[in-house]
């Protein structure tokens, strides 16, 4: 079935997606407080993914990164695409790092998208997060609270542009701004606490079977309902962990695939659409957010159908959104997700839809994003050990990043 | 006050500052379309219904309903926990809706679908439009 779609490739001009492959994956150390900087760890992913890719560093021609230098709060965006340029002597016919995208594959998508069009055939492509060493010492920041200096009753800085609409109303996190997408779902759709914990005791559960993830301990419904309220309805557990680490790869062009000793992920199609509003709180309906747009776009770019996906690896940075992602990518109805996951069973390992197999963010470590792309990767290769899902060969995997706004997903093939 | 919490100030500007200072009257302002009626927030400077140029401030009602709200317990700024950070919405327009915090009542009796009014908190030279229960305030 996959491999007929394979040939059609070329049939289709618009399918731009089909004239690349994910070649090569690296990761680095991940963990809680390393202490390591952010560039000696993207060294270490970076080298890993190139020669997993079969290639040398003087045949990189492309480099990507979300989100870019400088952006954000402390260790949250890793080194930007000069310095990693510089690191590691490439010779570059494209490059590009931004924050502004369909979520943080956005940067695999512009990879794809350049070596579709013939500007790169080797796009090293990485994600870096030191949010564990940075974020030690002070406590947790809300992601809208970088540079704030806040704390203490000090006097911070005033706030402009759109944050001007959230942080004022003490509204400082990711987690108050999807709370509010939360609570307003679990209202229309009568979703539980009871059902949003499987998301996360399901990633416990597979965290415990991948010796990269930071929190491998088994959790119970008990233990979920004791973690503290940060903000109703998430628990502790509904938010994921941050983490040091640097996750890296390589988009090759189509051509290169023959080449490598390994089987590769086809990029099949992408989903970047962004339809509503492009805003926390104004966005028209805040139980499905900018995640609806992204999800059905991607399937309007593929002949598979969500039937067809072996594995979703759905961004957990609130237990939430992986549930918004069912929704958005049609594996159960509008407002169903909640009883889609009742008891976990579905979305198992050797369940019907094996969901965020290596522990997501929530106890893998927040990789932001790109924990799942090469999650992914590794089960359309066969090589995700202990957590490899049973009993079928993984064919189609499905990726999709981001919440509230920002929303991009990715459907990738096995090619063997 | 010592129930005034700390806030994270907006940073005043041509564009906002009609907002952020409408409360020292004692009413709710939002950007309005002069030719189509549509009202426009977050502000901008032109209506993205009918492409008129000509934006100016009103005063609404300042009546809305609670569309969703989050109680926090997590200590972020050194204030007070825990407060309710609800999405407001107006009668005024179906997509006109705002942040915001509700106060006056325990958090945890707010409730979606509450009717609530605005009040102002003032810190310095800035009014917050925060809301609170109707039938609390008589």
């Amino acid at each position: 079935m996959v491999s007929a779609l394979h040939t059609r490739g070329g049939e289709r001009l618009t399918d731009f997606e089909r004239r690349s492959v994910i070649s090569g994956i690296g990761q680095s150390a991940v963990g809680r407080r390393l202490g390591r900087g952010g560039l000696d760890l993207t060294i270490d992913a970076s080298l890993a993914a190139v020669a997993d890719a079969g290639i040398t560093l003087a045949e990189v021609d492309g480099l990507a990164t979300y989100p870019g230098g400088g952006m954000g709060g402390p260790g949250f965006a890793g080194p930007g695409s000069p310095e990693v340029q510089e690191a590691l002597r490439l010779n570059l016919n494209w490059h590009s790092g931004g924050i502004e995208g369909a979520a943080q594959m956005a940067a695999v998508h512009n990879a794809v998208l350049a070596v579709g069009a013939g500007l790169a055939r080797h796009v090293l492509v990485y994600r870096t997060v030191t949010e564990s060493s940075e974020q030690g010492a002070g406590g947790r920041q809300g992601i809208g609270m970088g540079g704030l200096g806040m704390g203490g009753g000090g006097k911070a800085p005033k706030m402009g542009g759109s944050f001007q609409w959230n942080i004022p109303f003490r509204a400082y996190s990711a987690a108050h701004w999807l709370a509010l997408n939360a609570q307003r779902h679990f209202h229309e759709f009568g979703t539980t606490s009871e059902q949003m914990a499987m998301i996360a005791i399901n990633a416990r559960r597979n965290a415990g079977l991948n010796p990269q993830a930071v929190y491998r301990d088994p959790m119970t419904l008990d233990d979920y309902f004791a973690s503290r309220m940060i903000t109703t309805p998430f628990h502790l557990f509904d938010c994921d962990a941050p983490v040091d680490g640097s996750t890296a790869l390589v988009v090759s062009a189509v051509g290169h695939a023959p080449n490598v000793d390994h089987p590769v992920a086809r990029v099949d199609a992408i989903g970047s659409a962004l339809r509503g509003r492009p805003s926390w709180d104004q966005y028209d309906d805040l139980t499905t957010m900018a995640a609806r747009d992204a999800g059905a776009h991607l399937w309007t770019r593929t002949d598979l159908t969500p039937a067809d996906v072996d594995v979703a690896e759905l961004y957990d940075g609130f237990s939430f959104l992986a549930m918004t992602w069912l929704e958005a990518l049609g594996f159960c109805g509008k407002g169903e997700s909640g009883p889609f996951i009742e008891g976990g069973e579905r979305i198992a390992l050797p369940g019907e839809l094996p969901l965020n197999t290596h522990g997501g963010q929530l106890s893998a470590g927040r990789l932001h994003g790109f924990g799942f792309i090469h999650e992914a990767v590794l089960q359309l290769r066969g090589e995700a050990g202990a957590r490899q899902v049973p009993g079928k060969t993984v064919e189609v995997a499905v990726v999709a990043n981001g919440g509230g706004p920002i929303a991009g997903a990715m459907l990738l093939t096995r090619e063997a | 006050m010592d129930d005034i919490p700390f806030r994270v100030l907006p940073r005043l500007d041509d564009e906002n500052r009609f907002f952020w200072t409408a409360g020292e009257g004692g009413v709710l302002r939002f950007l309005r379309c002069q030719a189509c009626g549509y009202y426009l927030h977050p502000p901008l400077p032109r209506c993205p219904e009918c492409g008129g140029r000509d934006v100016a401030p009103e005063a609404v009602s300042g009546l809305g309903e609670v569309y969703s709200v989050t109680v926090n317990h997590h200590s972020w700024d050194g204030g007070h926990e825990p407060y309710a950070i609800a999405i407001v919405v107006f009668p005024e327009q179906a997509d006109l809706r705002m942040t915001s915090n509700v106060v006056g009542c325990p958090p945890e009796e707010v409730g979606i679908g509450m009717a609530v009014q605005v009040t102002f908190e003032a810190h310095d030279d800035v009014w917050f439009p925060l809301f609170t229960p109707v039938a609390a305030s008589g």
